[in-house]
């Protein structure tokens, strides 16, 4: 529930938005504004390079067109209310207003928002009952247009790499693109050479402003990467398995080589955690306030770091742990084993919610995108396969890569990277939230040791690599989310700011129980203990409250009552009723028969033919 | 009573009375008359008269006795009152029915319920405020003070306050009856013109009119006396009154004469002549001088106002021959105007205004014929395009498609069955050969999109176009599993598919579960990767080893998995439950089992759960067991008016929070449901709060309203009451 995409103020999906702001004719200052969209993310490069062009303006010309239609479409609901009142409209002065009544509204935006399911009939319901859903479905139409006009504020469009015809966008180096971008976006891609102290692990903060690196051998760095000021720079003096920020920027998370420690902003040990020992992986879920470790002991503990207690300690039973990822949809944990399976974890639930096999071989590593809808796995049988996470848990797509992925990543905007060795390789799908398609990556870049570690940055196009050379900061143009909630995530939030959305967010916090696959269950009714209840309650009572009466004719006046006319519709009534029992289980009854007849007839197929029923089929069984 | 009914009640004694002389005492008695004890004293009348009238007085004063009803029980009566009470009240109290489910349905009360009345100040008092800033407003006001003019009171200048003050109250009541005399003056005279007017004799007004000649021609003479050229003029108008009188139309048809020709006119040739010529005459005199330069319009405007004038009747047979229809010139005239005055809207572009146009003045035939011709061409162009459509979508062709794309699916459908039989025989070989394999993989594709096949409305013949259709088909499910080289030959498993056949055998599935894992990449292309496996670390290479050796036992994965499903499958299924004791009514003891029939008889199956979400799903265990701390956490009670909880569901799916919602919906949406003003008494609600005025009034109303309280037991009741 917690992660379900807030759509009323920021992150619509991507493609809606695009349309929408497509809408716009194109004026003289957009190419202003575009640029200096540009300087807040890195996303589209100007003209200067001959093989790069925003992506967008390619597929311009179809694009306008669906969006008259569109227009067309939702100016016919909104006609009756124009007409209306032409005269109220006149102003003093005799000027009439050339756009009456409130703005249309995009229809398809409008069903974005739209959340009561109304495939679903209702069972007849009572008269009150239908007011009441009746002022249900109209706030839940008054909030989801009131939701659709305020995308008009979410400004900004994501850029894209597009090579010429029959350019290969791969083929395109980070040198090319920090060439073409301006000033402020190429400052985004850096290299930090530290040799000297291992394989890094990296982690940014939710609002992306902040960039944690942890070393094997126990460097460990926070800093504002954008303006490159840094925080904190501590040696730990052992070894560092994983790093993650906590809630805001002002607590890390660090699993060393024994226990698992918190530090401040300015690198001084805050706690020290010994329920969780050996950790190998770290996972910060933001809206319970949940920190899940994996540790080598096969353990997955979640410690509630609000409170400072430890929620629920579940024993995966397959040995040690050491990829793990969380799903930003529902706050699931999945794990990846060596047994090439993957399991998803609830606090609330002691065994795996789901197990999956996705691989012969050993997982290596896991992602979820950020809709929840696409679980991306690699394994060491070389595969790399996209499984649906929707009920079917089916592969997409595979893959096999030459050398097997170690890391995967997915982007706000569903951009795959993998890290495999000291090469990653990014794919991407068509529009927000696609599968990306393996085909052909979308970026490649050699980095100067192997992966070890890898996190797209929120709300910009920046792929932040750790490896065993140091950490390099890639631009990958078109992966984040261009429009940030402030409310929510702020990168350009104050220090006050900052402390006041702690307060909020700490208000608003979700319970750990709640982590479950469907993160919309809360909004379901018990039915179980529903109807324990109610089967509770006719025992109590000795009669169900509820029960329809049977039927009691009423007599007639003037003398056509009868007692035996009265018996008479009495059982007429009854007798239709029985009927229609009877009419329905037949059905059902035929229904499965034909099942069965058909299942017989596909395993009469599925045997080998014999002649004929031999005296001695008796005997077998 | 009136005369006319005594005398039929006498009318009917009398029959009664022969009769009852004439027809046998039974005979009546059978017909079902009423015995009246007097008819039985009737044959001792001959006997003696004398005492049966004393008996006959006697009867009829034991008759006219009434005996008293008995009093009704104490409690009965107090019934009676109670239920009489009860429905007065329940009828003042149903008043507030509406009332009362407003307020429970209103999305917001605001208490306390009366409403001060706000204090709108006057606008002097607001204007006493203002002062003058620019010099403009400064020269304004100065000289609005000159002149005295209100400055910050634009009602009423300093006089005539002073004056409203300065009035005492004797005179003010001086006034006031002086404006009652001057009312009641004013209706007596009303009132007597009133009558004046209403008297019908002619006498009277000839009396009265020539009475006003005299006082006229009196004041005439007078003034001729006084001033001479006054009168002169006088006399002038009054001539020229008269003669503007004779010449008006008033006159034409209105003489006796005129009007008893008028009459004679339907019958008598001649009197309709006579009446036709005095017409033409009056016409031929009224008419105006025609100038040159007069234009068609104003012509065709006299002629209407000629028309207009002269009555329909008078006109109908000189009018038929003259021309055509007068009615129809008119609307002809109409129509030109209309066509001149759409001129501009036809003008523009827009096709609807010219639709409009077109259809206000259908009156023409031409215009009619042509919004005939586009109304066809209209439903033309829509058959076209629905023709278009259909090509383009063939979604609602599938009821028209025609019998031969069926039968070449019934032929697709026999062929593929064959295929996989032969499929089937070569499977054990383990040697898949190609085309086998490839309708194979069709099959279930085909089972799938049997529905989509058939709403295609082009033909598919040959086998290579199946295949590319069913290429389309894999492209558009986006499946990748494709055969990648010629050595390494997959099998296509249509378990991947979600629909697929679920009754599977377990080594099937297993092979199943085999193909989902092992699969191969479409195109092993990369740009950068190679080179790299040139530098690897010692860390890589133990990894790849490690790689090689996992890939290797991978059949070892499959085989675990599988059974732990079955285990889990085993361990969420529910119970048998077994009452068999053994050595009950057999033998018992070491190493004896009970008999199976007897263990048949006594097992207790256990109904069989839902199917598992798992079930077609051969790479998946999903637990099946219930998040009992998520469902603390959900709706266990369903509130009133639901009876159904998806009833309810749907109410509560739409998220409240400003988290989900624009900040003015969140507010909306989160209204207290009642608001209290600090510091102020909620008083009880009062007839006044909500528009009642007078009680009495509005149990009228209400009586009204709902006759239907009043049963028709109740109504007996109230009776009794009254009478009692």
């Amino acid at each position: 529930m917690e992660t379900a995409p807030k759509l009323g103020r920021d992150v619509p999906p991507k493609k809606d938005k695009l349309q929408a702001k497509r809408k716009k004719p194109r004026r003289y200052w957009e190419e202003e504004t575009a640029q200096s969209a540009a300087g807040a993310s890195p996303g589209p490069p100007s003209n200067k390079k001959r093989n790069q062009e925003l992506r967008p303006q390619r597929p311009k010309n179809t694009h306008i067109l669906k969006k008259s239609r569109i227009s067309k479409k939702l100016q016919v609901p909104k006609k009756p209310r124009e007409r209306k009142n032409p005269e109220s409209q006149r102003s003093l002065s005799g000027a009439q207003d050339p756009f009456p009544g409130p703005a249309p509204v995009p229809v398809d935006v409008v069903q974005k928002f739209c959340r009561i399911d109304k495939s679903k009939k209702l069972p007849r319901c009572r008269s009150k009952t239908r007011n009441r859903l009746k002022v249900a479905e109209t706030e839940e139409e008054e909030t989801s247009v009131t939701a659709a006009r305020s995308e008009l504020l979410l400004a900004e469009e994501p850029g894209f790499l597009e090579g010429e015809d029959g350019e290969d966008t791969a083929k395109i180096l980070q040198a090319d693109i920090v060439e073409a971008v301006d000033i402020a976006s190429a400052a985004k891609h850096f290299d930090l050479n530290l040799r000297q102290f291992g394989p890094y692990r990296v982690n940014y903060s939710r609002t992306g402003r902040h960039l944690a690196f942890g070393g094997r051998r126990g460097h460990v760095a926070a800093l504002d990467w954008v303006t490159k000021k840094l925080m904190c720079e501590i040696n730990v003096m052992e070894a560092v398995r994983d790093i993650r920020f906590l809630h805001s920027e002002a607590l890390l998370a660090v699993a060393q080589n024994r226990w698992l420690y918190i530090y401040d902003n300015q690198g001084i040990e805050l706690h020290c955690i010994r329920r969780c020992d050996r950790v190998t992986r770290l996972e910060f879920l933001p809206f319970h306030f949940l920190l899940a470790t994996a540790s080598e002991t096969g353990f997955l503990t979640y410690l509630d770091v609000s409170v400072g207690k430890i929620v629920a300690a579940l024993n995966a039973r397959a040995g040690r742990l050491d990829v793990m990822t969380q799903n930003p949809y529902n706050a699931v944990i999945h794990l990846g084993h060596s047994n090439g399976t993957v399991s998803l974890w609830s606090p609330a639930v002691k065994e795996p919610l789901v197990k999956i096999l996705c691989h012969r071989g050993g997982v290596r590593a896991v992602a979820v995108d950020s809709t929840g809808t696409y679980m991306a796995t690699s394994g060491l049988d070389h595969q790399l396969k996209i499984f649906d996470l929707r009920g079917t848990y089916q592969p997409l797509r595979a893959r096999t890569l030459p050398q097997g992925a170690g890391h995967l990543a997915f982007s706000q905007r569903g951009l795959l990277a993998a890290g495999m060795g000291d090469v990653v390789n990014i794919w991407a799908g068509h529009g927000k939230a696609s599968l990306p398609s393996l085909e052909q990556p979308y970026l490649t870049h050699r980095l100067s040791g192997p992966v070890h570690g890898l996190q797209f940055c929120p709300f910009e196009d920046v792929l932040g690599l750790g490896h065993s050379g140091g950490i390099t900061s890639m631009l990958v143009p078109g992966s984040a989310e261009p429009n940030f909630d402030g409310l929510e995530s702020n990168p350009y939030r104050s220090r006050k700011q900052r402390q006041e959305w702690e307060v909020k967010a700490l208000l608003e916090k979700v319970p750990a129980e709640l982590i479950c696959l469907d993160p919309r269950a809360l909004a379901e009714v018990d039915v179980i203990s529903l109807e324990q209840k109610k089967k509770e309650r006719i025992e109590r009572l000795g009669y169900d409250p509820e029960a329809k009466t049977p039927f009691q004719p009423k007599p007639k006046q003037k003398g056509r009552s009868s007692t035996a006319s009265l018996v008479k519709r009495k059982r007429k009534v009854m007798d239709k009723e029985h009927r229609d029992k009877v009419r329905q289980s037949l059905e059902q009854q035929q229904q499965q028969q034909e099942q069965q007849q058909q299942q017989q007839h596909k395993q009469e197929k599925a045997k080998p033919m014999r002649a004929r029923p031999s005296a001695l089929d008796r005997f077998v069984r | 009573m009136s005369v006319k009914m005594r005398r039929t009640v006498m009318e009917r004694e009398s029959i009664k009375s022969f009769w009852k002389q004439s027809v046998p005492l039974m005979e009546r008695t059978g017909s079902g008359e009423k015995l009246v004890l007097a008819d039985l004293l009737e044959p001792v009348k001959t006997s003696s008269s004398l005492s049966l009238a004393t008996v006959k007085k006697q009867l009829n004063r034991v008759k006219s006795k009434k005996t008293v009803e008995l009093p009704l029980h104490k409690e009965e009566i107090e019934r009676i009152h109670r239920e009489v009470a009860f429905n007065k009240t329940s009828q003042v109290l149903s008043k507030w029915d509406p009332i009362v489910l407003k307020n429970r349905q209103a999305k917001q009360l605001v208490f306390p319920l009366e409403k001060e009345q706000s204090a709108f100040a006057p606008i002097e008092h607001v204007l006493s405020g203002w002062t003058a800033r620019t010099p403009l407003e400064q020269e304004v006001f100065n000289l609005l003070h000159k002149n005295k003019q209100p400055v910050t009171d634009p009602l009423l200048t300093p006089m005539e306050k002073a004056s409203l003050k300065a009035m005492s109250l004797e005179e003010a009541k001086m006034r006031r009856a002086e404006l009652q005399r001057a009312r009641a003056l004013q209706s007596y005279y009303e009132a007597r013109a009133r009558r004046e007017k209403k008297i019908k004799s002619k006498r009277y007004h000839k009396i009265v009119k020539k009475e006003k000649a005299k006082r006229a021609l009196k004041a005439f003479e007078q003034l001729r006396k006084v001033n001479p050229a006054a009168a002169l003029e006088e006399l002038k108008k009054i001539e020229k009154a008269r003669m503007m009188e004779r010449m008006s139309l008033k006159h034409q048809n209105s003489g006796k004469w005129a009007k008893s020709k008028a009459i004679m006119a339907k019958y008598d040739l001649e009197a309709r002549q006579a009446m036709q010529e005095q017409l033409a005459k009056n016409k031929e005199l009224t008419q105006k001088l025609q100038v040159a330069s007069e234009s068609e319009e104003e012509e065709r405007g006299a002629e209407e106002t000629e028309e207009l004038l002269v009555p329909d009747v008078v006109n109908e047979v000189q009018m038929n021959p003259d021309g055509p229809n007068p009615w129809m010139l008119r609307s002809c005239t109409r129509d030109i105007k209309e066509a001149e005055a759409h001129e501009d809207p036809e003008e523009l572009p827009d096709p609807v205004a010219h639709e409009v146009s077109e259809s206000e003045g259908d009156e023409r035939p031409v215009a009619e014929e042509e919004i005939l011709l586009k109304e066809v061409e209209e439903r033309r162009s829509l058959r076209r395009r629905s023709e278009l459509s259909q090509d383009a979508e063939p979604v609602g062709s599938q009821e028209t498609k025609d019998s031969s794309s069926q039968e070449v699916l019934s032929e697709l459908r026999a062929l593929s069955q064959k295929f996989k039989k032969n499929h089937q025989s070569r499977k054990p070989k383990a040697s898949s050969v190609s085309t086998g394999h490839q309708v194979q993989r069709e099959e279930p594709a085909l089972e799938e999109e049997e529905p989509l096949l058939l709403q295609r409305s082009k033909r598919v013949q040959t086998v290579e176009e199946l295949e590319e259709l069913e290429k389309e088909e894999c492209s558009q499910n986006q499946e990748f599993l494709r055969p990648g080289l010629k050595g390494q030959q997959l099998e296509r498993n249509p378990n991947n598919l979600p629909n697929a056949p679920k009754e599977k055998k377990k080594k099937e599935q297993m092979i199943d579960l085999q193909n989902l894992l092992s699969t191969k990449s479409p195109s092993v292309k990369s740009l950068a990767v190679p080179t790299t496996l040139e530098e690897m670390d010692d860390e890589e290479e133990r990894d790849q080893k490690q790689m090689i050796k996992e890939a290797f036992a991978g059949d070892d994965v499959i085989r675990d998995f599988l059974k732990e499903k079955r285990e889990s499958m085993e361990a969420s299924k529910p119970k048998d439950v077994d009452l068999t004791l053994p050595g009950w009514g057999e033998w018992g003891g070491m190493g004896l089992k009970p008999s199976t029939k007897k263990r048949r008889r006594f097992l207790i199956k256990a109904p069989e759960g839902p199917p598992r979400k798992d079930k077609n799903l051969p790479n998946v265990i999903i637990n099946e067991k219930r998040n009992i701390h998520a469902a603390a956490h959900q709706v266990q009670v369903l509130p009133y008016p639901f009876t159904h909880h998806s009833q309810f569901e749907r109410t509560i799916q739409t998220p409240i929070g400003s988290t989900w919602n624009t900040q003015r919906a969140f507010q909306k949406l989160t209204t207290p449901k009642v608001v209290t003003k600090p510091g102020h008494i909620i008083k009880p609600i009062k007839p006044e709060d909500v528009g009642y005025r007078s009680s009495s009034r509005s149990d009228l109303s209400v009586m009204q309203r709902n006759p239907k309280r009043l049963s028709a037991s109740h109504k007996k009741q109230l009776k009794k009451n009254s009478v009692d």
